[in-house]
């Protein structure tokens, strides 16, 4: 039975933070059929963490065995592969290659062939220089050998995490956003949670705080288990020209601190590469810095020569919430109905739906039983990429405003309503990919500026004349 | 979709800018019947549409018009010349045979034409292409997207922006923020003086606005808004100033996403369509013409361009236009020469003259050899961004045995 009913500002859970965890999280706890709220500190989720990342449906296949990651991994994988569908999600079954270009390298593939067989990827097949370049003709002749992972796949890393907490918020899920956590009390039965938008009591509090989750585990446990320590990536994307030139997700061979420096197209049809490994103190900005972007320009080149002849239509970087520990750092407090949810590094998007069936799975443990819905609601998001049927083939669209991306006026107006609407242009972008493409805003900056006109909090046209 | 939309025509023109409209009066003044121009926008009349400052319209109407009433008088002609002009229908595939996918706001639609023109100019590069570093705040625009907002929507997106780039829109920008009412902090360039001719170049002075030269901009600040930028001056330091906003100007490149997913052949150093000297592309049902065959050139000589390719569909549907076969390949002999338009040439050709460019400030001497003789020369001395061009005269004498021509330049040593 559900602790509380559905009228009472008490909720079964809260969870603290709208990244891709805590989206994942919401779904799952509100499909067990608890009564969750989600608080964001934010003016939007997806502002921290899950802002930037490389948008690859990962096997595991890398993760030290025997982890909480790789397990997570495993589950996530196999959730996303088994509900995408039905959220209309996308899932480019493109395979990844891992390719060693030193002799080192080379040396270091049958250990790590091993380490996806211990992981449960059985499946991965051994390649010579001359065979990856038959299967990709595109990538330099200097690759020495490496090893193919059929099922690593691309997905969306904004709609993926959008759609698990539209199906929590359709399912009878609360999203509180610019509600910042400033403090709270367990009173053996409740938890008391200040926010800046006003209190909220739940009998759980599950921490998804993702850059801030030591910050959040101080105020509200008084103690950190781990420390955040950012790890900024940045990252090139090329035009869509360039996605012809490899079907395959390119992969490094990994070093002790970092998966490395990726190379792959995305399910919007464009190539990316990075990120960079940088560790840095700021937790909230993550700065491109030209030299770095240069030398990503240059390593693209170097895997993928046809590369230099392409045009770079997006830089973007992100933040990963390392710690000081190589593994997830998920911890249930008994005594004070309390899950943190930390150090959730650069596997998130992939484990996500993983973590959050695990997380319920501690919360059960807890003693905090929930009667799971009978029928949930399945959201139908919309389709942003050519996997499914866009807008812009269907009747009545408005339109089309921003060419590049082919987003219509009617997916620009349906962003800005609903139980989640953007706030901002970055929020726009990330429902619908608006401005997102070559001409990154050269062509409907001004139409986009004129639609959304008084509708968001922050306005295209500035504040300048706010006042 | 319009109900009007046909599915086939004589002669489909892809972009209602100066080159597309002065292409249909052209065409219907030759009296090709079916001349359809197809506008991805809610008007026709390409940039001058936001551009709301003269001068426009000297060589085409022999006045001075500021840009949107140039726009709409170049739409007002093409309209009473009989062209059917398509607003909102985008062009999303290109195919042998002028076939074209189109997207109208009630859905997909296709037509196929005799032949298509080709005239979806130019844009600015972004401050990713430009790999420019910091944070990604609101308030970072190209020239177009200022003036859209300025003049379209009345909106004024900041009050103190940093301008950078010194090219001839460059001073655009600077004349709608004097209109806004904005006052720009600086004009940042990073070579050694303004790539735009004088006057341009004396009014950010006259207006009281520094001009940066070996100036870079490394890096843009903020976390919503944009609050400042850091720029590297000509020793090598750094510097942090205080902006509200960055106007990303010029370093234009043609709009060739189109073309590029097509089976037409690309001119990697125009970023356009290979063309011949009529105008026509690898596939000759295509022609091309205006800022997408390179970057960039005024609304006056596009639509000069546009009218020539207009006469030469013209020729063509009557069976009158030399076979493309038989064109000298025209190649360039020097890292300092950017590009050549067009690439081919057809003894006869309607072009006057092929355009070249430079990547840097260079003298010297510039030399057309056809088969290995040299059959035309010119001293040299020629700054980024400036026309240049050969007279097709030079290439009168084609022997007629060779298929390839060369442009070389031999620099003056210092």
């Amino acid at each position: 039975m559900p602790l509380t009913d559905a009228n009472s500002a008490t909720f079964d859970a809260a969870i603290i933070g709208g990244g891709v965890i805590g989206c994942a999280i919401a779904r799952r706890f509100t499909l067990q059929g608890a009564r969750v709220v989600l608080l964001e500190k934010a003016q939007d989720v997806l502002d921290g963490a899950s802002k930037g990342n490389s948008a690859i449906l990962h096997t595991g296949f890398d993760a030290p065995p025997g982890s909480l990651e790789a397990a997570c991994l495993r589950t996530g994988y196999a959730e996303y592969v088994d509900i995408h569908a039905r959220l209309n999600l996308p899932m480019l079954r493109s395979g990844a290659m891992v390719l060693a270009w030193t002799e080192d390298e080379e040396t270091a593939l049958p250990a790590l062939m091993d380490q996806a067989r211990q992981n449960g990827v059985d499946y991965v097949e051994l390649l010579s220089g001359a065979q990856i370049r038959a299967l990709e003709p595109g990538i330099a002749d200097t690759v020495r050998a490496g090893f193919r992972v059929p099922r690593e796949y691309l997905i969306d890393p904004w709609s993926t995490p959008h759609a698990y907490l539209r199906q929590a918020l359709e399912n009878g899920a609360a999203l509180r956003c610019s509600a910042e956590v400033s403090g709270g009390v367990f009173d053996g039965r409740f938890w008391r949670l200040q926010t800046t938008q006003g209190g909220v009591s739940a009998a759980l509090v599950i921490n998804a705080a993702g850059l801030f989750g030591d910050v959040v585990d101080d105020r509200l446990i008084a103690r950190r288990d781990f420390h955040i320590r950012p790890r900024k990536g940045q990252f090139i994307v090329y035009d869509k020209t360039a996605a012809g030139l490899t079907g395959h997700i390119l992969l490094p061979v990994p070093s002790k601190t970092t998966k490395g420096i990726v190379v792959c197209r995305t399910v919007y049809g464009n190539l990316l590469v990075g990120p960079t490994a940088e560790d840095q103190e700021d937790r909230e900005t993550a700065d491109l810095v030209p030299e770095a972007l240069v030398s990503l320009r240059q390593r693209g080149a170097e895997i993928l020569p046809a590369l230099a002849g392409h045009e770079v239509t997006a830089t973007y970087a992100g933040l990963r919430p390392a710690t000081e520990f190589k593994d997830y750092q998920i911890r249930a407090h008994t005594t004070q109905n309390y899950i943190a949810v930390g150090g959730i590094r650069s596997t998130g998007l992939s484990a996500a739906l993983g973590v959050a069936q695990h997380v319920h799975g501690l919360a059960v443990g807890l003693g905090l039983p929930y009667n799971a819905l009978a029928q949930p609601v399945w959201p139908h998001m919309p389709a942003l990429t050519d996997e499914g049927l866009r807008d812009w083939r269907c009747p009545g669209n408005g339109g089309i405003v921003c060419h590049c991306e082919l987003v219509t006026r009617r997916e620009i107006e349906a962003a800005l309503c609903g139980p989640m609407p953007a706030y901002s242009l970055a929020g726009l972008k990330r429902r619908t990919r608006v401005t997102m493409g070559r001409c990154q805003g050269f062509y409907c900056s001004a139409e986009l500026a004129a639609i959304t006109e008084g509708r968001l909090v922050q306005p295209m046209s500035g504040a300048a004349d706010a006042g | 979709m319009p109900a009007d939309l046909p599915q086939t025509c004589d002669v489909a023109i892809v972009g209602g800018g100066p080159a597309g409209l002065a292409a249909a009066c052209e065409l219907r003044a030759a009296g090709i019947a079916r001349v359809v121009v197809l506008e991805r926008e809610a008007c026709a009349g390409g940039i001058p549409r936001h551009s709301g400052h003269s001068p426009y319209g000297m060589r085409e109407f022999r006045r001075i018009l500021r840009g949107p009433a140039y726009a709409a008088r170049l739409v007002a002609v093409a309209q009473a010349a009989g062209a059917g002009i398509f607003t909102g229908v985008a062009v999303t595939a290109v195919y042998p045979g002028g076939r074209l996918d189109l997207t109208t706001p009630d859905g997909p639609a296709e037509l196929t034409a005799s032949r298509v023109l080709l005239c979806t100019g130019v844009r600015e590069k972004t401050r990713a292409a430009l790999l420019i570093g910091g944070t990604k705040p609101g308030g970072v625009l190209s020239t177009a997207a200022l003036q859209g907002m300025v003049y379209l929507n009345k909106q004024r997106p900041f009050l103190r922006p940093v301008i950078l780039g010194t090219e001839l829109v460059a001073f655009s920008a600077l004349l709608t923020c004097r209109h806004a009412g904005i006052r720009p902090v600086a004009m940042i360039e990073a070579g050694p003086r303004a790539v735009a001719r004088w006057p341009a170049a004396l009014l950010p002075r006259m207006l009281g606005i520094p001009l940066w030269t070996g100036t870079t901009l490394r890096a843009i600040h903020g976390a919503v808004r944009v609050t400042g930028v850091t720029l590297q001056g000509p020793d090598g330091a750094t510097r942090q100033i205080a902006a509200d906003g960055v106007i990303v100007t010029g370093a234009f490149l043609p709009e060739a996403s189109l073309l590029r997913a097509s089976h037409l052949e690309v001119d990697g150093a125009s970023g356009g369509p290979v063309i011949d000297s009529f105008g026509r592309c690898s596939d000759p049902v295509y022609f091309a013409a205006g800022n997408l065959l390179r970057a960039v050139e005024t609304a006056g000589r596009c639509w000069a361009e546009g009218r020539r390719a207009g006469q030469a569909i013209a020729l063509d549907l009557a069976g009158r236009l030399p076979a493309p076969s038989g064109a000298l390949c025209l190649t360039l002999h020097h890292p300092a020469l950017k590009y050549a338009v067009p690439q081919r040439i057809v003894p006869g050709g309607a072009h006057g003259s092929v355009d070249l460019r430079v990547t840097r400030a260079v003298k010297g001497r510039l030399s057309l050899r056809i088969a290995g003789a040299e059959v035309w020369s010119q001293r040299l001395s020629a700054l980024p961004e400036r026309r240049l061009s050969v007279p097709l005269a030079a290439f009168a004498s084609y022997p007629g045995a060779t298929d390839t021509a060369e442009l070389v330049l031999e620099e003056d040593t210092q």
